[in-house]
């Protein structure tokens, strides 16, 4: 595997890019994504914008080795991740992934402490410390007290803190999160994009969907547009002060 | 690990429940046919070896046709008679020949009345001893009867409780209006017939029930054992050419012990290939149900797989996951299969022993058959769940996270 030697770059796409051929004989291309470059630095929280069928999920689940680009090269942590089988990319996402989905995507005949568990059953972590761990994990998110309870048995918004809970069981390097807050009303969004400011203030890297500009805005350090399938636009956060940076 | 994911799978299982429980039933239906069956098969084998191997090795039978097993003579069809007894006495090979007289007679003991078998027992010693020899009695109380004998029975031992009262040797009991002393009761012996049986001198008998020239079953014992199959065919012949009957027509028959044996053999072995073939079939369903289900789950949990995926999960985890989910089903299957499949056993062994009043259909627990039909369920739900588990775990965690 090609090592990247950028220090404090945790997620690198070369010109990456992804097609679906659809029709009988993939006659239509569907560019989902169309040869974008972007850097991630260790620590950010980074803003996804663009209007729908722009291409953010696809990118999220690249990122995410939830998927393989149809070109281009993805570096996670200086791995490349683009061309590896379906077992690494498992055991890939497993490790240094969190995933958080608009529809919270718990398994509904497990309860939140299992849900928070069960990414560390598939790193073979031992049960104690998997208990233990899920149980840290809920307090963080405030949710220790409904930690036997299902997951139709939560609020949304308790859901998705589940979710978060779920997203950190493996100490993941990355937090990657489509719409985190679309399924939930404002104030109960604001609560959830709470715990996800307090990860990114503890060093953990966020990349989050979102269609809100102001949720964008109140919450990332960096905000990337994209339209199409390609960056539009690139602003940082700078000091309080939204800086734009020029797409290359 | 493999017991997380047991519990995963149990998990998921309840979660169906009502959905799972039905594709148990699928496969516990079939498991239970072959256990019952096969059990009381063994059973049955034995029961009707025993009834038997009470039959010695050189003794033939002639009865009148279509009277089978039951008590003789209840057919209308020409009746073995004295002259048929002195026709099978002088064919070549037969040493010696006993009539007997196989009927049924009301029995009154303590006001109660009963309806009974009840054979002669020949005033001739060497007949006696024929009898007596080759259907192994002995008394457990009393004595069995003598040539000199008038007036006296002895009794099989189902009889003595048969009534509310015990019947002791040296009771009186009425039989068909006239009192008979019982001076002996059998010891139980392994044919049910002669646990039930009443016997009564010949002569008595005859004055009871009316009967002049009439023989249910001929005993002919021959003079060398080997050649028993060759005097059976010949005593055939002389009667068949006595009553002018062609080959097919005859209204009698001539049974040797081994060709009776053979018969209930062949019998029950197609009666054992029926019960396997419909159990295979029944089997097959099941396993089709199972694979019904899985496939079912596998649609269904299209989400939760993704999502397991998305978490971590390899291709390799989610298919233990289903393997082991479908191996369960035919495990339960299996155990509450083999469990109910006892039961209806014992449940059949019961009834018929208690309507025929002897233990004559025992069942055999056999701990190989319930092991294998166990095991043999699991295999089943494993195979079932192969395809719809090698299909769950290739989807694609993102079109399985879409969906
Ligand atoms: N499996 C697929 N097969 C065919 N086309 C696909 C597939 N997945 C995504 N696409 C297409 O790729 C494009 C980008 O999809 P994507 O889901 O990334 O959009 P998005 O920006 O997340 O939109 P939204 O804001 O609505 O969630 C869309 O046009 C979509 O139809
Ligand atoms: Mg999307």
């Amino acid at each position: 595997m090609k090592k990247q030697n950028l220090q404090n770059v945790i997620i690198k796409l070369e010109n990456v890019g992804k097609y679906y051929y659809m029709g009988e004989e993939g006659e239509n291309v569907v560019k989902a994504l169309d040869g974008i470059s972007i850097d991630v630095e260790k620590g950010d929280f980074v803003a996804i914008m663009g209007p729908s069928g722009s291409g953010k999920s696809t990118g999220m689940n690249l990122v995410g080795s939830l998927d393989l680009p149809s070109f281009g090269e993805i570096y996670l942590d200086n791995e490349n991740i683009s061309h590896l089988t379906e077992s690494e990319l498992a055991q890939v996402r497993g490790k240094k992934i969190g995933f958080i989905f608009q529809q919270f995507n718990l398994i509904s005949n497990l309860t939140a402490k299992e849900n928070v568990m069960l990414p560390m059953l598939f790193q073979e972590t031992p049960k104690e410390q998997r208990e233990e761990e899920a149980e840290n994990l809920l307090g963080l998110v405030d949710l220790k007290d409904r930690m036997d309870h299902y997951p139709n048995q939560l609020s949304g918004g308790q859901q998705q803190r589940v979710a978060i809970a779920r997203a950190l069981a493996n100490n993941p390097e990355v937090v990657l999160a489509d719409e985190p807050t679309g399924n939930l009303d404002s104030s109960t969004g604001e609560r959830v994009l709470d715990f996800l400011e307090k990860l990114h203030k503890q060093g953990t890297t966020i990349v989050m969907v979102t269609h809100d500009p102001n949720i964008a805005k109140n919450h990332a350090k960096t905000i990337y547009s994209i339209k199409d399938g390609k960056i539009e636009g690139v602003s940082k956060n700078i000091n309080g002060k939204w800086v734009k940076h020029s797409v290359n | 690990m493999i017991k997380d994911y047991f519990f995963l799978a149990v998990g998921n299982l309840k979660h169906r429940g009502l959905r799972s429980w039905l594709t148990i039933l699928g496969i516990f239906i079939g498991i239970a046919a072959v256990v019952s069956l096969i059990s009381l098969g063994a059973g049955l084998k034995t029961a009707v070896t025993g009834q038997f191997s009470t039959l010695s090795v050189d003794k033939l039978t002639v009865q009148n046709a279509g009277t089978g097993f039951g008590p003789p003579g209840s057919t209308v069809v020409e009746k073995l008679n004295e002259h048929d007894l002195r026709l099978v006495e002088n064919v070549k090979g037969v040493d010696v020949v006993v009539p007997r007289l196989v009927r049924v007679a009301k029995v009154e003991y303590n006001k109660e009345l009963k309806f009974n078998f009840v054979a002669d027992i020949p005033s001739n010693s060497k007949q006696i001893d024929i009898i007596y020899s080759s259907l192994n009695l002995e008394t457990e109380n009393g004595r069995l009867l003598k040539e000199s004998d008038k007036g006296k029975v002895v009794i099989g031992k189902d009889i003595v409780d048969e009534f509310s009262k015990n019947i002791e040797v040296g009771k009186k009991i009425v039989i068909q209006r006239t009192d008979f002393e019982v001076i002996g009761i059998l010891k139980p012996g392994s044919s049910f017939q002669i646990n039930q049986v009443i016997l009564m001198p010949t002569p008595d008998l005859k004055e009871l029930l009316n009967i002049e020239d009439e023989i249910d079953i001929i005993i002919a014992q021959v003079e060398n054992k080997d050649k028993i199959e060759e005097v059976a065919k010949s005593i055939e012949e002389e009667l068949r050419k006595d009553r002018n009957l062609d080959i097919g027509e005859e209204d009698f028959s001539v049974q040797t012990p081994i060709e009776a044996l053979g018969t209930v053999n062949t019998i029950l072995n197609i009666i054992n290939l029926i019960v396997i073939g419909i159990a295979a079939i029944s089997l097959l369903v099941g396993g089709v149900g199972i694979m019904n289900t899985m496939y079912t789950s596998v649609l269904e949990r299209t989400r939760e797989i993704g999502i397991m995926k998305a978490v971590g999960a390899q291709n390799k985890d989610i298919l233990l996951i289903f393997l082991i989910e479908s191996g369960l089903l035919g495990l339960i299957g299996g155990i509450i299969g083999a469990g109910i499949g006892l039961g209806l056993a014992f449940g059949a062994s019961f009834v018929a022993n208690n309507a025929l009043g002897t233990n004559i259909l025992d069942v055999a627990i056999s701990f190989p058959l319930i092991i294998s039909a166990i095991l043999f369920s699991l295999v089943v739900g494993i195979i079932s769940g192969t395809f719809p588990a090698i299909q769950a775990s290739k989807l694609s965690a993102v079109d399985a996270i879409r969906s």
